[in-house]
Parts: C-alpha cells; structure tokens; sequence
C-alpha cells in the first residue's frame, strides 16, 4: 500500500507512445474511414495527373535563354521570354542606360526593410536612415540634381512603380488608419461623425472608382495651369482606401481592449496622448495584427488595379511584353514569373508578421 | 436624513482636510446611485467602506478621482476642486492612488516598466532615479525579484502587490482601494493584506471598499456602512461592530459575521 504512493514508482509511468511508424500514420490520417479513404484515392489520382506533366512542362521540356524562334520548336515553357524582357519588365519605360538608378533605388528600400525587421534596430536611427533613404530613392527615380538627368514620372513603372505605390501607400495607410479608428472613438461628435462618414463612403465604393476619380474627375477641379502627377494622385487614392479598411480593423482591437486598461492609465495623471500611445494602441495594434496584414497583402496586390488608369505597374509591362508578336502566346510563362513576385512580397509580408507577432506575445 | 457624515475621526490626526465631499449626487441614466453623500477625510485617516453590493460604494471612490463623474455637489480634493477641468484632474489623479479589483496591470509591460511609467510620462522623473524608486517600492511589498517579468506570470496576489507598488511610485497623497482582495483566491489575500497594513502603518491616508472585516477592525479609523447610495452610518471601528445604531447596518453585519 504504502508503496503505490512513493515518488520512485513514479518513474514507472511513462506516457503513452503516439509514434506508430508511418504506415500507422497513414492509416489513421488518410484511411481512417470510407470517406477519407476515397478522398485520398482521388486526391492521388488528381496529383498524379497534373505535376508530373507540369514538371515535365516547366523544367524538362522547356527553354531557358534561346531566342524567340527557339521556342516555337520547343513543346515545354519558353522562359527565354524572362531572360529577354526582365529589364522592361522591371524598370517599364526608364531610360534603358540610366536604369541602374531604379535598381540602386530598390537595392536600398529592400536593405531598409531587412534592418526594420528586426525590433533592435527600431530606434530614432533608423527612422532618420528611412527619412534620408527615401529621399535618396525618390532623387534616384526622379534626377534633376546632382548632375543626375531628369527623367520624367511618366517613365516609371513595372517592378519599380509597384514597389513605390505599395510601401507610401501601406506606410502611409497605416498611421492614417490609426487616427481614422481614434477618431471614430472620438467624445468630439464633430471629429467622430466626421471620421465614420469618410470611412464608410470609402468603404462604399470600389477601389477603381476611387482611381478613376483620382485620374478624370479630380482634375476637372483644380484650378487651369495646376496639374497634379497622376502617380501621386493614384498613391492618394491607394492611401486614402487602404486607411479606411485599416482603421475599421484597428478599431476592433481598440474594442478588444478592457476598461480596466484606460482606468488604470488615467487614475495614473497619463492624459489621452500618452494613454493611447503607451497603453492602449501597443496592445490594441498587437491584437490586430493578422487582419492588419491581411489588408496590407491585399493593398499590395490591388495596387495592379492601377492599370486601369493607364499607368506601367508591374502586371502591366508584363502584359506589354506578351504584346510583342515575337513572344505573343508565352503568357503563362510571363504570367508565373509576376505571379512568383507577388508571391515574395506577399509572403514576407505575412512570415513578417508572425515573427512579429511572436515577439510580441511575450509575457501572456 | 438619518446619516452622519462626519462622525468623529481617530484621535491625534491631523485636523487638515485631504478630502471633503459635500452632498453629492450621482445617476446612471435615471438610476439614483449617489444620494447626497458627505464625506470628511483628514490626512492620515484610514477609512473603510462596506455595504452591500449596489449601494454605490465603488462609485463613491472613483468619483474622488473622476473614473466616474459626479453631477450634484461639490468634491474638493487636497484643495483643488473637481470639475470638468482637464488639467485640475490631471492634477488631482497624480495625488489619488487607486488599486483596482482586477489589478489592470499593464500586460505588455514588465513589472518594472509598469512602476516607472507614471514617474517618467507624468512627473517627468529621471528613468534612472524612477527605476531606483521603483525597485524600493517592489522591496516593499516583497516582491523585487519578479521586477523583470510580465504581469501575465505573476499569481494575483503578486499582480496586486505590484498595483499597489504602482500607485505608491507616483508618490500619492491618498490611496483608494477598490476591493482589492475580491478577486483573489483565498490564499493570497493575506500576503496583500499585509502590504496594506504596513501602508497604514507608515500613515498613508487611505479609504478602502472591502467586506475584509478584520482588516477594518485592526486598520481603520473610521468604517462607513453604504446601502442604497448613502452613507447610513459611520463610526469608530468598535463602536460599528459592538453597536451598530441602525437596522440595516445589523442585518449587514449578521450577514457577513458568521
């Protein structure tokens, strides 16, 4: 009796084993009953049926740096049409010979990005890198000083116009939406009526609605002689849509937070500015972090609507490229390429936001 | 009104006023919580407050530092009195204390930044010397050694000594406690407990809603019964538990007392 009770039985008990090996495995996840068992019999069947001919498509049977009458001999992809048009595809209209300056440009904002990610390095330094490196692309892009040759915003495009429209317009969404969400919040009716409005006419309608505004009926408004740059009155619109989805996100975490939290910061003397900033937006935001990626994925990629008012983003030299008689018809080839850089940005962005996420969750 | 509102407080206090409430009144909606209540507080003076739940005894305390928002009467606090006046609540919040039931730490915050953040954003002390200021106050209640962690692992009892530590860096002339053992499991209220009568010993002027009845013989100078929004009856600690003067106080105390 007094045995059963001693700390050296305890030993004895083991947990139970949960390794089967991997036909146990199978069993029990793809075979465990007559249902899951036809769907693995048809999944199978499906796989088999379409990647061993895609491999065979995309890396056996394909062409890799021929000229455009190589390929139509080939029977897989003709990936030459990559080799042979990256740099329009890249750089759109840029002055072909001064196109290391757009690429000096990206080269910078993506070793920005890799020092942002890491929260060490968030200090007033890197703020003040970001302020001089953003200075320093937009005079890459534009010219015009520093004996650099002026090239004109009409240029711009492919990789590099979507880049620019995606990191002003997400960075610059961002805060706005914040304030939009504070605002909505608002005891001041004015600033909160004011708020709910804009968010819900944006909301309201389409983002191509919102750019064909910007690019036709805005500049039926301004006063003659005065021309906005269609880029930056594109980058409005994009800003002005994302910050309106983002600040109804932003507002469910502030929903999400306890009046205990507010109680505790005010019963301290800490007035609004400081509650919000130091109490409630650091866990509000924190909360929200998975929608808030979800929006800025899908700002990265609607930036393609941009189309429409007829300027070169990246999906349309791409579609440029296909224009040519040369290489009409390889746009799957072409299509994958873009689709692989959407899929980099898109993907960081989230695999970004989980880190971070993580981070962040210490002490819970 | 049967009420008496300032019986008379402990012998060799101070005879200065930190608080005076005049007949004020209060409503949720068009529900009469506060009905006209009257309140003297001179400094050093420990005063319990108990009632049943709903007599208005939590309203009472966050109304002294304008959580909730009186609307009849006055309510003047270390000689400022409290109106919509932004700056004037400012004012008076840094010299009002709180420790809430539900602790409300920071949780993003580890201990130490919790402590040192109403001394750095709102009196605009050195970090250096806060955190100095801080670590004394987390020896005080027993608990430096946790300094570096989060609220979320720490145990209640710990999390409301780092409350209490919280409000005590920012250096307060009066302490409000809100229940603050309500929502503890019965092991750790006495380490919290504790903290509160050494506080009292030191002569911190503190007005506590608590239904601890032990804490109010051996701390208070004066225990306040609430019932229905006012304040019934008000005495010395042993004449409240020996001779409770009205019917409602008696039917209380035999509640709670078994």
């Amino acid at each position: 009796m007094a045995n059963a009770i001693q700390p050296s039985r305890k030993e004895e008990i083991k947990p139970p084993v949960v390794h089967v090996g991997v036909v146990g495995w199978i069993r029990k996840n793809l075979f465990n009953n007559w249902l899951n068992s036809l769907l693995t019999v048809v999944t199978v069947f499906l796989l088999l049926k379409t990647v061993p001919p895609f491999v065979r498509w995309a890396f056996i049977d394909s062409v890799w740096n021929t000229p455009a009458q190589a390929c139509r001999h080939a029977t897989g992809a003709c990936w030459s049409i990559i080799p042979h048009n990256y740099r329009f595809i890249i750089f759109g209209f840029f002055p072909y010979n001064l196109q290391w300056r757009p690429l000096l440009a990206m080269i910078m904002l993506f070793v920005l990005l890799f020092f942002s990610q890491n929260r060490k390095h968030w200090k007033k330094s890197l703020a003040y890198s970001w302020i001089a490196g953003l200075f320093i692309m937009g005079l890459l892009l534009k010219g015009g000083l520093f004996g650099l040759k002026s090239v004109e915003s009409t240029q711009w495009g492919g990789l590099v116009l979507t880049l620019l429209l995606s990191v002003f317009g997400l960075t610059a969404a961002y805060p706005l939406g914040v304030v939009l969400a504070l605002g909505r919040q608002s005891k001041m009716p004015a600033v909160k009526t004011l708020c709910i409005v804009y968010i819900e006419m944006i909301r309201g309608v389409p983002l191509i609605s919102l750019l064909f505004m910007a690019s036709i009926i805005f500049p039926l408004f301004l006063p003659e002689g005065v021309t906005i740059n269609k880029i930056i009155r594109a980058q409005a619109a994009i800003i002005l849509f994302t910050a309106a989805y983002i600040a109804e996100v932003v507002r469910g975490g502030l929903q999400a937070m306890a009046k205990g939290q507010y109680e505790a910061a005010e019963s301290m003397g800490l007035n609004y500015y400081q509650t919000m900033r130091l109490i409630i937006l650091p866990q509000a935001l924190k909360i929200v972090i998975p929608p808030t990626v979800s929006i800025l994925i899908s700002a990265f990629k609607d930036t393609s609507l941009v189309v429409i008012i007829a300027l070169y983003d990246l999906l349309k030299t791409t579609q440029t490229v296909l224009s040519d008689p040369r290489w009409l018809g390889y746009s799957r080839e072409a299509y994958i390429f873009v689709a692989i850089i959407y899929f980099l940005g898109c993907f960081s962005m989230s695999n970004y936001s989980r880190k971070l996420e993580k981070e962040l969750s210490r002490g819970d | 009104m049967d009420k008496e509102p300032t019986a008379p407080a402990g012998q060799g206090l101070s005879q200065e006023l930190i608080i005076e409430i005049i007949d004020m009144h209060k409503w949720f909606g068009d529900f009469h919580v506060l009905q006209g209540i009257d309140l003297s507080v001179h400094k050093q003076e420990r005063i319990v407050i108990c009632g049943p739940s709903g007599s208005g005894k939590s309203t009472l305390i966050r109304c002294i530092n304008r959580l909730e928002e009186h609307q009849r009467g006055r309510i003047v606090v270390d000689g400022i009195e409290l109106t919509s006046n932004i700056k004037n609540i400012e004012k008076i919040r840094t010299e009002v204390g709180m420790v809430f039931q539900h602790f409300n730490l920071f949780p993003h915050l580890s201990i130490i930044e919790n402590l040192t953040l109403g001394p750095i954003w709102v009196r605009k002390t050195p970090k250096k010397e806060a955190e100095e200021t801080a670590m004394y106050y987390l020896e005080k209640v027993h608990i430096a050694e946790q300094a570096k962690k989060y609220p979320g692992q720490l145990s209640g009892g710990q999390q409301q000594r780092v409350a209490i530590a919280r409000s005590l860096c920012m250096n307060p002339k009066v302490m409000l406690f809100d229940e603050p053992t309500s929502a503890l499991d019965p092991e750790m209220i006495k380490e919290v407990l504790d903290v509160m009568i050494e506080l009292a010993q030191e002569g911190m002027t503190m007005i506590v809603v608590t239904h601890e009845m032990g804490f109010a013989k051996s701390v208070a100078h004066r225990v306040l019964f609430m019932d229905s929004g006012q304040i019934v009856e008000g005495n010395t600690p042993e004449e409240f538990f020996e001779n409770p003067r009205h019917d409602r106080t008696k039917l209380f105390l035999s509640q709670i007392l078994h």
